[in-house]
């Protein structure tokens, strides 16, 4: 049976298939959908972990439990977990384990686009990259082999494209997996740098093997075109290539790390020209490159950003190779003196609490330090509330060393973290700023979920991605524990009092962190009536368009609510010094 | 041979478009396509601008659509229309719903909702059809079908059967909304 599947939905399916039992991750996009998937599958175990780092911990120990193991996470999670996985590639599994890297390229959803196929080189792992949804669940399952075969992790490598894409799955059954017998192994598990001396040569003769796989494995196959032309890619730009270039020689490889040299060699030699496609980084072109081998690449191929097909034949074009008709000629309508086309940027939604604490924020003129989140959202204009954002968790120990640089801004800034990425990596911000003496406050906008990637549970909601009840984490209790003296749980929506709590905390001399606690507003499930205009108190002051509400405007010199979008959150209401809105009211559904 | 066909639904998050996208590819399915289906939607309940990209043929490689690659757009708001045109393939069809949502920077003063963008369509694509999609759905006694009114405007330009779409339709939709999802689509197929 066939079935229309995201790349993301098919990885699921594929560890299914093949014996998963242990799936662990941390949300992020575009990866987070295949845990979600996996996590209905039944006879299966998944969960979210606090951070990337953790999960794969929790993999690894799943592994040497004898299980296989899918660990999934966004290109930047691999960042955080590349500490254990480092020397994971040392002491190698036990029951299969695949770490999922969903890449970003052009930064759809993401701070940075690096390309983590550089991580399976650095950390010698076996990297496998998919075009497609069949291939992303076919890979999956041949990963799981390679790393039993091999004693390696392996890392499925995804871009956006393949894993938002939906494409035709041909669907299986699942075969159960037996679980492997655990043994205790010192010289193995035990990285001492005694025993990890011995891995270490391990590791030399496991890449030799594995490249020998890469020479024969059905995963990196040529499609058989004229041999004029010849093309060496991976992942989505391989489906790039057969639009583009129809005629071509392609050389696909399916394992990116390590390299099938001979292989390379034999089809180099066969085409007149070689051309190396592949999105961000010259990965493969460079170590072709290496072995003496002539190639086109990234002297007309973008670096920046995602390829498509109209990009990649302008590029071949410029190199002078013959692309198909129909992406030969720039032969689309060009919009000559339309009218000016104005950006839809994404914003917070109506009724988010988000918006009351960066209105407040933004009126007290504060330093911002940011972290990622929704709340990221609160740097655009008009609230422009917010100053930073480097990676999740920067925003505190941001904030402590302005302070330490320039004691003046102090009393002037302020840490913004959400909830679930306080818990990812801010703690130890926290804690680093009490123990060094700084006196920074910290604001956790607990909203009670990751609403960003689509309100993922974390410890601090009491539940799991299975769906059970688990204990909360006491965000209050924790802070004190770090040793903050000044802890206050406030209403981020009643903005005098917000505002109030805002300027004793930052004031204080000692560090302080703020609670604003609201949930998201697309979780709250009772609907509220929108608020309503009175066009006689209205004087046209724009004052309430400073909260960059989707649901106001001003039409005809008086504010204008749409009832359809309004939550009734109030927060307008606060702001209006004339009394022209208020809650609730006539014309309302 | 199946007729390769791609076609783009543009929007702005939450006016259905993934529904609509799931329907076509059903209907795609159903016929025997070969389908690939791209969509960003990550921002898409934040209120940003929504495309879904939708490819049909024998075999299908490239996931995503191009400029002047289109042989129909599928407009749910008139910015958006504009916003994509080079999209579309020359000789291609344009519906657009009769449907303006500002953009925040419009609601707070910072940009303009431009005037005169179905007139410039128009002028620029011989095949433009305008639609009041909301006054239709709401006749057929939901506003929430607005997107299946649509999807039946659309379905007059593919090589896909009426019954297809309607067998696709009611698999994808709730029970509880079957009724009134047909008789929008029908009514939207009519006009
Ligand atoms: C290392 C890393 N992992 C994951 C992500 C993806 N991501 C960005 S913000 C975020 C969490 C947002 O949740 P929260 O802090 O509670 O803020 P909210 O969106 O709910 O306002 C996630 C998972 C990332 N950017 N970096």
């Amino acid at each position: 049976m066939k079935e229309l599947m995201s790349g993301n939905m098919a990885i699921a399916r594929g560890a299914y298939e093949a014996g998963v039992t242990v799936g662990v991750g941390y949300p992020g996009t575009p990866s987070t959908e295949v845990l979600e998937n996996f996590a209905r599958y039944p006879g299966i175990y998944a969960q979210w972990s606090p951070n990337e780092k953790v999960a794969l911990e929790v993999g690894i120990g799943a592994s040497l439990g004898g299980a296989r193991v899918l660990v999934t996470m966004k290109h930047v999670g691999v960042n955080v977990a590349a500490d254990p996985l480092f020397t994971l590639s040392y002491t190698g599994v036990n029951g299969g384990l695949v770490l999922l890297s969903a890449d970003d390229p052009s930064m759809h959803s993401s701070q940075n686009e690096q390309d983590n196929r550089y991580y399976a080189l650095m950390s010698k792992i076996p990297c496998l990259e998919p075009s497609s949804s069949q291939e992303a669940k076919d890979m999956m399952a041949a990963a799981l082999d390679i790393s039993e075969r091999f004693d390696t992790p392996v890392m499925l490598r995804t871009t956006t494209r393949v894993s938002h894409s939906q494409s035709m799955v041909e669907i299986g059954e699942r075969k159960e997996h037996e679980l492997k017998e655990y043994n205790k192994n010192p010289q193995k598990y035990v990285m001492t740098p005694a025993n990890a001396r011995g891995r270490r040569r391990v590791l030399e003769e496991r890449l030799r093997k594995l490249q020998e796989y890469a020479e024969k494995s059905p995963l990196n196959f040529v499609h058989e075109g004229d041999g004029e032309v010849g093309v060496i890619t991976s992942g989505i730009s391989y489906q790039y290539v057969r639009e583009v270039l129809p005629g071509a020689s392609v050389l696909k490889l399916g394992i990116t790390n390590p390299l099938p040299e001979n292989l390379i060699r034999r089809f180099a030699s066969r085409v007149t020209k070689l051309i190396v496609v592949e999105e961000l980084e010259p990965f493969l072109e460079t170590q072709i490159k290496a072995m003496g081998i002539k190639v086109i690449g990234k002297e007309y191929l973008p670096k920046i950003g995602e390829l498509n097909p109209r990009r990649l034949a302008e590029a071949l074009q410029n190199a002078g190779i013959k692309v198909s008709d129909r992406y030969q000629a720039a032969g689309w309508l060009v919009k000559e003196k339309a009218p000016a086309v104005p950006p839809r940027p994404p914003v917070l939604c109506p009724g988010c609490p988000h918006r009351a604490a960066f209105y407040v924020l933004s009126k007290l003129k504060l330093t911002v330090t940011g972290d990622i989140g929704c709340y990221t959202l609160g740097s655009l204009s008009p609230l422009s509330a917010m100053d930073t954002c480097v990676c999740m968790g920067a925003s505190v120990g941001m904030a402590h060393g302005m302070a330490l640089a320039n004691s003046s801004m102090k009393d002037k800034t302020v840490a913004v973290i959400g909830d679930s990425t306080f818990l990812h990596s801010g703690v130890t911000g926290l804690m680093d700023m009490v123990y060094n003496g700084g006196s920074s406050t910290v604001i956790i906008l607990d909203n009670r979920t990751t609403a960003m990637t689509g309100h993922q549970d974390h410890p601090a909601t009491g539940r799991t991605l299975m769906g059970r009840p688990a204990q909360e984490v006491d965000l209050e209790a924790l802070v004190k524990a770090l040793g903050v003296k000044r802890v206050q749980v406030v209403d981020p929506v009643d903005i005098d009092n917000f505002e109030q709590v805002v300027k004793e905390e930052v004031s204080a001399p000692e560090p302080s962190v703020i609670i604003a606690r609201r949930p998201c507003a697309l979780l709250s499930k009772e609907p509220r009536a929108a608020v309503t205009v009175d066009p006689e108190l209205c004087i046209g002051c724009r004052l309430c368009l400073k909260l960059g509400c989707p649901a106001l405007s001003i039409q005809d010199g008086a504010a204008q609510v749409n009832t359809i979008l309004c939550s009734g959150c109030g927060l307008c209401v606060q702001v209006c010094k004339q009394g022209a809105i208020v809650k609730g009211g006539r014309d309302n559904a | 041979m199946l007729k390769p066909f791609d076609v783009m639904l543009v929007g702005v998050g939450g006016q259905g478009t993934l529904l609509a996208t799931k329907v076509l590819a059903k209907a795609a399915q159903k016929k025997g396509y070969d389908i690939k289906v791209s969509e960003i939607k990550g921002m898409a309940q934040r209120g940003g601008s929504v495309v879904s990209q939708v490819r049909l043929a024998e075999k299908v490689h490239s996931p995503l659509i191009t400029e002047g690659g289109a042989d129909v757009i599928l407009s749910f708001e008139k910015l958006e229309a504009l916003r994509w045109l080079e999209y579309l393939k020359p000789g291609g069809t344009i519906i657009i719903n009769n449907q303006s949502i500002n953009p925040v920077p419009v609601l707070t003063g910072a940009a303009e909702y431009p005037s005169g963008v179905v007139e410039y369509i128009r002028e620029k694509v011989n095949n433009t059809k305008v639609v009041n999609a909301l006054e239709t759905a709401v006749n057929c006694g939901s506003a929430r079908t607005a997107n299946v009114v649509l999807l039946g405007v659309l379905a007059r330009y593919m090589p896909i059967e009426k019954e297809t779409w309607l067998e696709a339709l009611e698999e994808v939709v709730p029970d509880k909304f079957k009724k009134v999802n047909n008789s929008a689509f029908a009514a939207g197929y009519t006009i």
